[in-house]
């Protein structure tokens, strides 16, 4: 028994007591009480892990509560619908074009970066299975997970603001790249959990693969699918950086996403929260609240579905 | 389930054989945009930063002088200003995220355990501008009280004691790393999590048959099984704490010196770019792409060190 702990650690096993001398026997259980030594120390460990949670809750809660009591004060419909006033100096509503500016981009990038996505897992699960082309795909879109937000915003900055200008769609285009590999990864992981007999069952039915994949795999899997997208959705929504020099900024409600610049809450944010202006800094307190209260809605429908639809 | 299917062969027309291998070729297709991506990135963003890159040549890495003014583009304090708020921020985030994952899966009763999560996805649920917005207008004004103190106790310390003194300012390279350690954390804490989450259930039983106490559980099964996994955890916490841009950016104080004051403005090649590029044009403006570009680069580096060490680990888990 005591190999079992020591063989996969390479090395001899700390676990065993604080008697150094120990060597390959274990030690039978005396029943006497474990020493103050190793009491303390287990105690200590236990304290500290514990402490762990509070020192990662503790800002948590404070920034929580800044955010609900400063930009509580003024949210409500008005900072929701009315132009951002001309004046940062001046106090009062409203966000109304930054609300649907992220509503406008972030759904124009989901509307691209999604079925893409699934359509790229459906091949390295469903095809790809083995192939070294699949795993080199797999491989670059977990390493693409990891491009920094605000490198996506530069290279539609390169390859598309310069021929074409600031636009909402240009910032689209930057949240979709960012949105793709989380899509992509989250949905293979989904699809692998699809039973292979609803497969070869299909199969056996005379179906051939792609029939298979839309009629059953796809169904199948959807629920998880579909949080997995909610959650890369949620993560673009509050994304500022490829924003920064993709959209540009305006005062009044543009609701055509391939003309003129745009706005969004996150740019809204990082803007104010630089203003040495109060009324302004309060109008970046109720956009983050905003923001929040939208990544929140998404996220625990995302988690609603996942745990009522769970593939077994 | 009958054991007598025909096999499919011949009964289908040759319609939906064309459908099946066109859904193949687009599926394929979109699978290859993310290799598209991925190089149309490097080729794009290179070509545009080839003019400041050539006009700077090495120096753009080696010299740490940055005066747009003067057409003159060092790289060198953004870089380390990087590597120093995320070394600031690995040095809080990881012990504490090795805390809450094994919080999670080894201390936590049940229900505490589903609270805990919850409290984790919502830290990792906050955008980064809103911490940003906390960071600059809360953290920062009060946290320059904290600097003084330690600042006062640490200072007259040799060696250790030039990190600490000068005068302390509330955006510096240490609220960064602060800010960033509260973002990565989840990361860090979801990737070890699912890594303990592997460890033989056997084999932590045995340690405690033996008797081990649950520290000395942890330290001789689960520690020794998760090795390489917990690095890998935390070098995916560094690539995304070093392209991390907008928290960073509002609290870093945006001074492009080097310097070793932890409490003293500094800068990052993410939150430079940032704030600088709305104004640039020409080879600044290039410059700036260059910028970029070096950080796509450190972070592709970082990530697809710390992707082989954890696809490696769970390959040998899986054999």
């Amino acid at each position: 028994m005591s190999t079992s702990i020591t063989a996969p650690a390479g090395r001899p096993a700390p676990s065993r007591g604080s008697s150094t001398s120990q060597t390959e026997a274990p030690r039978p259980i005396t029943g006497k009480s474990i020493s103050v030594g190793r009491r303390v120390r287990n105690t200590t460990a236990t304290v500290l892990v514990g402490l762990a949670v509070l020192v990662a809750a503790v800002p948590l809660a404070f920034v929580l509560v800044y955010v609900v009591s400063k930009g509580g004060g003024v949210f409500n419909l008005a900072f929701l619908t009315e132009s951002i006033p001309i004046s940062s100096r001046r106090a009062g509503p409203g966000m109304g074009p930054a609300v649907a500016g992220t509503l406008l981009i972030t759904g124009a990038a989901t509307l691209m970066a999604v079925p893409l996505g699934i359509l790229a897992a459906v091949y390295l699960n469903e095809y790809g299975q083995a192939n070294r082309l699949a795993a080199a795909i797999r491989f670059l879109s977990d390493v693409m997970a990891g491009v920094p937000s605000i490198v996506m915003g530069l290279f539609i900055y390169t390859v598309w603001v310069l021929r074409f200008g600031m636009s909402g769609f240009a910032g689209a285009l930057a949240l979709a790249c960012l949105m793709l590999p989380i899509v992509i990864r989250s949905t293979e992981g989904v699809l692998r959990l699809v039973p292979r007999d609803l497969r070869e069952a299909s199969t056996a039915l005379g179906a051939r693969t792609s029939r298979t994949i839309l009629t059953v795999v796809i169904p199948a899997a959807l629920p998880g699918i579909t949080s997995g997208c909610l959650l890369a959705v949620a993560r673009a929504a509050g994304e500022t950086a490829p924003l920064l020099f993709t959209i540009g900024t305006v005062r009044a409600l543009n609701p055509n996403l391939f003309e003129g610049t745009n706005t969004a809450l996150s740019a809204q944010i990082f803007v104010n929260a630089q203003l040495p202006f109060v009324a302004a800094q309060n109008r970046a307190w109720g956009a983050a609240l905003t923001l929040i209260l939208l990544v929140l809605l998404l996220t625990i429908i995302a988690r609603i579905i996942s745990a009522r639809f769970t593939v077994r | 389930m009958t054991t007598t299917t025909p096999p499919p062969t011949g009964l289908q027309p040759a319609r939906s054989a064309r459908g099946d291998t066109a859904f193949r070729a687009a599926s394929f297709l979109c699978g290859f945009t993310v290799l598209a991506i991925l190089g149309l990135i490097a080729v794009s963003m290179t070509q545009k930063a080839l003019p400041a890159l050539q006009a700077e040549g090495l120096g753009f890495l080696t010299s740490a002088r940055w005066a747009p003014n003067e057409g003159r583009f060092g790289a060198l304090a953004f870089i380390y200003g990087t590597m120093v708020i995320s070394a600031i921020a690995l040095v809080f985030a990881v012990p504490v995220s090795i805390g809450i994952a094994l919080f999670l899966t080894e201390v936590a009763p049940r229900r505490l355990r589903k609270v805990v999560s919850y409290v984790i996805d919502l830290l990792a649920a906050v955008p980064s501008v809103v911490y940003g917005l906390w960071g600059v207008l809360v953290l920062s004004a009060v946290i320059v009280d904290a600097y003084d103190a330690v600042g006062r106790v640490l200072a007259p310390v040799p060696l250790v004691g030039r990190l600490f003194e000068g005068p302390a300012n509330g955006r510096s390279l240490f609220t960064a790393g602060l800010i960033l350690a509260l973002m990565i954390t989840p990361i860090i804490t979801a990737i070890t999590r699912e890594i303990f989450d592997t460890v033989p259930q056997g084999q932590k039983e045995a340690a405690v048959a033996l008797g081990a106490t649950r520290w000395e559980m942890i330290r001789g099964a689960v520690f020794p099984h998760s090795r390489s996994g917990m690095v890998g955890a935390v070098m995916l916490g560094l690539g995304r704490a070093m392209g991390e841009t907008i928290a960073a950016a509002l609290v870093i104080g945006s001074s492009p010196r080097i310097s070793a004051q932890l409490f003293g403005p500094g800068d990052a090649l993410p939150s430079v770019i940032a704030f600088q590029f709305g104004e640039a044009s020409g080879t600044y403006r290039s410059a700036l792409i260059a910028l970029g570009v070096i950080l796509f680069a450190m972070t592709i580096i970082v990530n697809m060190a710390a992707r082989v060490i954890v696809n490696r680990g769970q390959e040998a888990r899986a054999a």
